[in-house]
């Protein structure tokens, strides 16, 4: 077993923390979140440049021969400085796209991977509460092509997209759709989340599509959209995990300055031992996240083939999205009230993890969601 | 990065797992399969059955026959010994008092005393804490006077875990009453045969015996019993007691009481269905079962590369985490059991006194001995280092508070 990162691995982590520490201090990112946007879309060009977007895909596939631990390096450094990229989103996306058997669809991954062509992913649907299993968008075989209707929600980075890849159900069981943002009959309504990440909720009104927009199909498309999940899951994580880190540290640093009652805050036993509880909730998510990662490398040396390993990877996968959720609203409550006051601010960061950290646990299901998932897994069910 | 068993570690534990099955006897197996703490007669049984294969003491170095095995492959051994229920080898002797005297102890006291740890025949307690010193071990009182060629030992020891079956101790003793309360204390190996030893068994509140009271009235122990020096008996001690805090995650024990636990919620009804079926039960199973993966990754982790020193900050996490873990299995066990779980029937055998011929058990085969593990386990988070002393430690080592 080994948990160390490769150099290769290490170049990317330390590439991430020198664009986060010179492009992304404090002010750029509030000035960038408070754009139009809720981004500035010189650094999704950084992301392409520096390779960050092709760097979690094997070869065959047209990636840079990685995998989901690249990914996982790229958001947690990602998420230490709080970056607001729908970078978990990409892997989702990216994913489908490579797990796709149709060669127009494996011709889109090099342009999004050059940031040439910007891509969503609708992970989510209103009233699944979540649970991205439960998919009530329908399509229809129209001659040659499909017709597809239905409501997607929390779609991020959809505004910007030029391509929304959407999981529909119909006659062959579930498919994934390449659509073009701009097709007749797809409406977007933008809003911003508590954590000021940019979404749509978007409503597909019998949405035309031809054949070759099929991106997966049957079984196929099972396979596809369970490892787009895993992916992007994994990704998530890492990116809370890199969030919580920073939540705990800032708040060891407020710990041993700020006093009260003439002494440090961190004299008080109290606080250290629930510093010590964060410590390890940080600690057991980040054991979760190796394991997981063991998992779905595993599913993909099998080429995502044998359900086995797509079982163990989605047990695994589910472990770490339920602790990540629980570890991370602990840790960002705990940050909060151990700052006092300033803790509830817009002004520090502390909130902004806080509510990254919230925004998590919900995303592509919440602990109760992973729980069943991977008690389902682990029972062969 | 390869989060994940190498191919190699893979045949070792298909290696392991055949050996157990060829050579573990029946009656083993199903003693273990009820005491958790096993006899005397089996662990020395099994240890010499291992012993001849060289396997016995997975923890020590090849020099002093140990077999050589990474941290990885010893973490599997012990995985597959618990999956299979076999006895444990004891840990006193083997994990905690033998890396002391290889590592401190003299060339004559190796040869002493190594070889009849190995082979399972020597049986060691460890004399610790005190009616006064608990936690806080430093403030031990029992003292130890030089008197020409032997050192006379006046005092008490507490909490001494399977005392009543142990030849020997590993006691550690006040010798200097002048000194900061951490120097003047020395480590000494007593036979518990000796004179002036009075071993008194508690019973605690699983009504079984597994620690002692012992008392020491002008003990007479030969001063080559002295462990390297006088007066560095606590960096002995805190060298010991590292070794027992990475043991104690204990996640190849909560593994296997995770499946009994399964088991149990497979033959167990409510409201006409298997426990199994039960929503709000398989929650709980399920954030059980994710806790424990995580603290698996986190142990192989330190495992994996035991001389990084950032892994020592994993080491004392594991503690906290392991012994809480292994409380919430035992409880849940015993809920799962239903009513059966309130029973007194602690050993099917009859560790806790005779039981009669014609006794029929108010518990099912499935649960015998759960609901005594639930209230057992209850010390989890007292020994080696009470868990608030660990939230102390990992504040101050590791956070930096």
């Amino acid at each position: 077993m080994i948990f160390e990162l490769t150099p290769e691995q290490q170049a990317i982590a330390d590439s991430v923390r020198r664009f986060t520490e010179r492009e992304y201090d404090w002010d750029s990112r509030m000035r960038a979140i408070r754009g139009s946007e809720g981004r500035d879309p010189a650094h999704w060009a950084v992301f392409a440049e520096l390779g960050w977007l092709g760097a979690g895909l094997p070869e065959e596939a047209g990636g840079f021969g990685g995998s989901a631990i690249e990914n996982a390096v790229i958001a947690q450094e990602l998420g230490k400085a709080l970056v607001n990229e729908p970078f978990a989103v990409h892997v989702a996306a990216i994913n489908l796209l490579a797990s796709s058997p149709h060669a127009a669809i494996a011709e889109m991954i090099e342009p999004v991977m050059m940031g040439e062509t910007r891509i969503a992913a609708a992970m989510h649907e209103a009233g699944a509460r979540g649970d991205f299993r439960m998919i009530a968008t329908r399509f229809d075989r129209n001659g040659d092509g499909f017709t597809i209707s239905g409501a997607k929600s929390l779609v991020e980075g959809a505004a910007s997209a030029d391509l929304i890849l959407v999981p529909a159900m119909g006659d062959g069981g579930l498919a994934v759709f390449a659509i073009p943002a701009r097709a007749n009959g797809v409406a977007l309504r933008p809003y911003r989340l508590l954590d000021n990440s940019h979404v749509c909720d978007v409503t597909l009104d019998e949405v035309a599509v031809a054949g070759d927009a099929l991106v997966a199909m049957g079984d196929e498309g099972e396979l596809a959209f369970a490892r787009a999940v895993d992916e992007a899951l994994i990704a998530l994580c890492a990116g809370a995990l890199g969030t919580m880190e920073a939540a705990l540290w800032a708040t060891r640093d407020y710990l041993l300055t700020r006093t009260q009652f003439r002494v440090p805050l961190a004299n008080f036993q109290v606080l250290q031992h629930r510093m010590a509880d964060m410590l390890i909730e940080v600690e057991m998510t980040r054991s979760l996240l190796f394991h997981a990662l063991g998992a779905a490398q595993a599913a993909m040396a099998d080429g995502g083939i044998a359900s086995v390993d797509a079982s163990a990877r989605a047990a695994a996968v589910s472990a770490l999205k339920a602790q990540t959720g629980h570890a991370g609203l602990h840790v960002g409550r705990e940050a909060i009230q151990m700052h006092g006051g300033i803790g509830v601010t817009e002004e520090l960061a502390i909130s902004h993890h806080y509510r990254r950290l919230f925004v998590i646990n919900r995303l592509l299901g919440d602990e109760a969601v992973h729980l069943e998932r991977f008690a389902k897994a682990v029972d062969g069910e | 990065m390869q989060p994940s068993f190498s191919d190699g570690d893979k045949e070792f534990r298909q290696t392991v797992r055949a050996f157990i099955a060829d050579n573990l006897p029946d009656d083993l197996r199903r003693r273990a399969r009820w005491d958790y703490h096993p006899n005397r007669e089996d662990q020395a049984r099994w240890c010499a059955i291992l012993d001849k294969q060289g396997w016995s003491m997975p923890h020590w170095p090849r020099e002093f026959g140990g077999p050589g095995w990474s941290g990885i492959r010893k973490y599997i051994f012990e995985e597959e010994m618990r999956r299979a229920y076999a006895p444990t080898v004891d840990r006193i002797g083997p994990e905690l008092v033998a890396p002391v005297l290889y590592t401190f102890g003299s060339e004559a006291m190796k040869a002493r005393f190594l070889p009849g740890i190995r082979s399972g025949e020597t049986f060691w307690a460890q004399g610790f804490s005190e009616p006064g010193a608990g936690s806080d071990l430093a403030s031990l009182r029992t003292r130890a006077d030089r008197d020409g060629d032997e050192y006379l030992v006046n005092g008490q020891k507490t909490w001494t875990t399977e005392g009543h079956h142990a030849d020997w101790i590993f006691l550690l003793v006040r010798t200097d009453q002048e000194v900061k309360p951490q120097q003047g204390i020395s480590a000494l190996l007593v036979d518990l045969k000796s004179p002036g030893i009075t071993m008194r068994p508690i019973r605690t509140l699983d009504e079984g015996v597994t620690v002692n009271e012992v008392f020491f009235e002008d003990v007479r122990v030969p001063a080559e019993n002295l462990v390297g020096e006088e007066g560095a008996g606590w960096t002995y001690a805190k060298f010991l007691l590292t070794n027992e805090r990475t043991n104690s995650a204990e996640v190849p024990h909560t593994k296997r009481d995770i499946a009994q636990l399964r088991d149990i919620a497979a033959r167990e009804v409510k409201n006409g269905r298997p426990l199994m079926e039960d929503p709000e039960f398989r929650r709980k199973l399920a954030r059980i079962e994710i806790d424990t993966l995580a603290l698996e990754f986190a142990v192989l982790r330190v495992l994996s590369n035991e001389h990084d020193p950032e892994n020592a900050n994993i080491a004392s996490l594991v503690k906290v985490r392991g012994s809480e873990l292994r409380q919430r299995v035992a409880e849940l066990a015993d809920e799962a059991l239903g009513d059966a779980g309130l029973a007194v029937l602690t050993s099917k055998e009859g560790e806790h006194g005779p039981i009669a011929e014609d006794f029929d058990p108010p518990v099912p085969e499935h649960g015998i001995g759960i609901s005594a593990k639930a209230m057992f386990r209850r010390a989890t988070t007292i020994y080696g280092g009470a868990n608030e002393i660990q939230r102390t430690l990992i504040a101050r080592t590791v956070l930096g508070l």
